[in-house]
């Protein structure tokens, strides 16, 4: 069995989950400020990949990334680099796709947040990007959390956009998803059904490791108590 | 030690203007809730923005629209003690004390932590999480955070309104210690006039966005000079004024919603008169000078005393409540009942 899918799915999920975490919370902490109707509109479109089927995403990103449209073009004389068709092409598209499962969460927790902690530590002395990382980060931390893991989950099972714009090259854009429909498709049934338990049990561990993480969390406010 | 505060600033519907300074001393603002109270601290913080005027504390000016200054709350040194208390959730008491001395320099952080724990009484808490501790430890976390900080105003925004009676009583004392000790200028905000009666120096009466008075607090309570802050200083009995002379150096007027024909001493203005209700004297019989035959309409009973409703007669007016000790209440006269509103206690006032 070649492994090459499962490290490709893990590095793609695992990179478009760190650009999605900076920039989901960044997008939620941003826009919680902002006027109303200006958040309004700003949300929807942040949130609209959440709703279409990937392979429209795929079509947009094509459409924009493309070696014959304007980024992917432009991207190409300068670089000599085609956007589409790599391993790091799937990157595009699980951003995307992933991308409002935290924003959403995030944007949650930042609203939820008790504007009090930050003024209590901007009287204190401390500096805006302290209070930021420091208090209200960590107040939200729980829903931010959730939504990271859910966008890595998502990340690692994206199937319709990874396959427009990345393809199928086994040995080199092969992801999990793509490779277990590949499988299905040429009739090779038992290995399809082994890529699938492999993917279930990567799910059902990053699971885990999410109650496990909430767990401890509180069994550290307990240990405190008892202090 | 001074702070002085001449602000305006409109939101939405309402507006606040207000205008005063402290002098080392411990100034209460008083007022009911959306009143622009906790506005005023807020921009004192920084945490607000005026849309006009000018803060200046011990001389270093931290907000002045004229010549565009605002400074950050960061640098306007201001302990602030907000309502809920604002501890930091994530954090030990410990850590939420150590945020308040990051701006001191590193070798001295730790000396001044635990200083604070010590003299604040919750070293032993050092460990536990905010959520753990009692209303009353939460609290003292909070003022250690602040202190610690070293500030030069505190403003403590209804520090109080989230405890249980019995532990507020003991937070107000000890409260008044640590108050004492900073010895600084600080601004304490509440609608509970016992509680700035008992813990401040002089008191501003917050009516709707504008400071309707500001005295010391004895001569507030005494003659609180305008409607509003006689109802929020907690007179209860309050008429419309008609008829007012001035007659041989007194001032003769018609309590009209009492029925009662009244007179004071002085050539005083007013439109309206208010009557403490424990200011009210039983007579002997009928005397000259506000004495009244009163009959009483209803009774209401407290632990302590009765809260006696009256009127003259046979009239329909609007009762006066007379607070009186359980001995007296069960002493009074079975046949006619005259009553004394005396000159010095009733309380001429604007609008």
């Amino acid at each position: 069995m070649d492994w090459f899918p499962l490290w490709n799915s893990l590095r793609i999920a695992a990179i478009s989950t760190v650009v999605i975490f900076f920039l989901g919370i960044w997008a939620a902490y941003g826009i919680a400020k902002l006027p109303r109707l200006v958040k309004g509109v700003l949300d929807v479109i942040l949130t609209l990949p959440l709703v279409l089927p990937p392979t429209v995403v795929g079509y947009l990103l094509l459409r924009l990334l493309g070696p014959k449209r304007p980024v992917g073009l432009l991207f190409l004389q300068l670089f000599d680099t085609k956007l589409v068709m790599t391993w790091w092409s799937a990157i595009f598209a699980t951003v995307v796709v992933a991308f409002p499962l935290l924003y959403r969460t995030a944007r949650g927790a930042f609203e939820a947040f008790d504007e009090d902690l930050a003024y209590a530590g901007r009287t204190l002395g401390l500096p805006n990007r302290t209070v930021f990382w420091r208090i209200r980060l960590p107040a939200c931390r729980e829903g931010i959390l959730a939504g990271t893991v859910l966008a890595f989950a998502r990340a690692l099972g994206e199937y319709g956009a990874t396959s427009m714009i990345a393809g199928y090259t086994p040995g080199r854009t092969a992801t999990i998803s793509t490779t277990v429909y590949q499988l299905w498709r040429t009739d090779n049934d038992a290995l399809a059904f082994r890529w699938v338990l492999v993917n279930i049990a990567i799910s059902a561990v990053v699971l885990l490791a999410v109650n496990f993480l909430e767990k401890r969390d509180k069994k550290r406010v307990r240990k405190g108590a008892a202090a | 030690m001074s702070l002085s505060v001449d602000i305006r600033k409109t939101l939405g519907a309402f507006h606040l203007d207000v205008s005063f300074g402290t002098d080392g001393d411990i100034l209460g603002l008083l007022g009911a809730s959306g009143c622009g109270k906790s506005m005023t601290l807020k921009c004192i913080a920084g945490i607000e923005r005026p849309d006009e005027g000018r803060i200046v504390l011990n001389g270093r000016v931290l907000f002045d629209s004229a010549a565009g200054i605002d400074r950050p709350p960061q640098e306007r040194r201001v302990g602030y003690l907000f309502q809920q208390y604002a501890l930091f959730p994530t954090m030990t008491v410990e850590k939420n004390v150590r945020m308040g001395v990051l701006r001191l320099p590193k070798a001295e952080r730790d000396a001044a932590v635990d200083a604070m724990l010590e003299t604040m009484q919750i070293a032993d808490l050092r460990r536990k999480y905010p959520r753990q501790l009692s209303g009353g430890q939460q609290q003292r976390v909070a003022l250690a955070r602040i202190l610690v900080n070293r500030p030069e105003v505190l403003l403590l925004d209804e520090p109080f309104s989230a405890l249980d009676a019995h532990l507020r009583d003991r937070m107000q004392l000890e409260v008044m210690d640590i108050l004492r000790d900073f010895g600084g200028d600080s601004l304490l905000v509440s609608h509970d006039r016992d509680e700035l009666y008992r813990m401040t120096d002089r008191i501003a009466v917050y009516n709707d966005g504008h400071i309707d008075a500001l005295d010391e607090k004895h001569a507030l309570f005494k003659d609180p000079k305008t409607r509003a802050a006689a109802t929020l200083t907690g007179c209860k009995n309050l008429s419309r004024v008609a008829d007012l002379r001035h007659e041989n150096g007194r001032t003769y007027f018609t309590a009209a919603d009492w029925d009662l024909a009244l007179s004071v001493a002085g050539e005083r203005e007013g439109a309206f008169v208010g009557l403490r209700r424990h200011y009210v004297e039983l007579a002997d019989g009928p005397e000259d000078g506000n004495t009244f035959e009163m009959e009483i309409v209803s009774v209401a009973e407290d632990p302590f005393e009765f809260i006696v409703f009256l009127r003259r007669p046979g009239s329909a007016a609007k009762p006066l409540a007379w607070t009186v000790s359980k001995e007296v209440y069960r002493a009074l006269p079975a046949g006619r009942l005259f009553l004394r509103l005396p000159d010095a206690a009733l309380m001429l006032l604007r609008e």
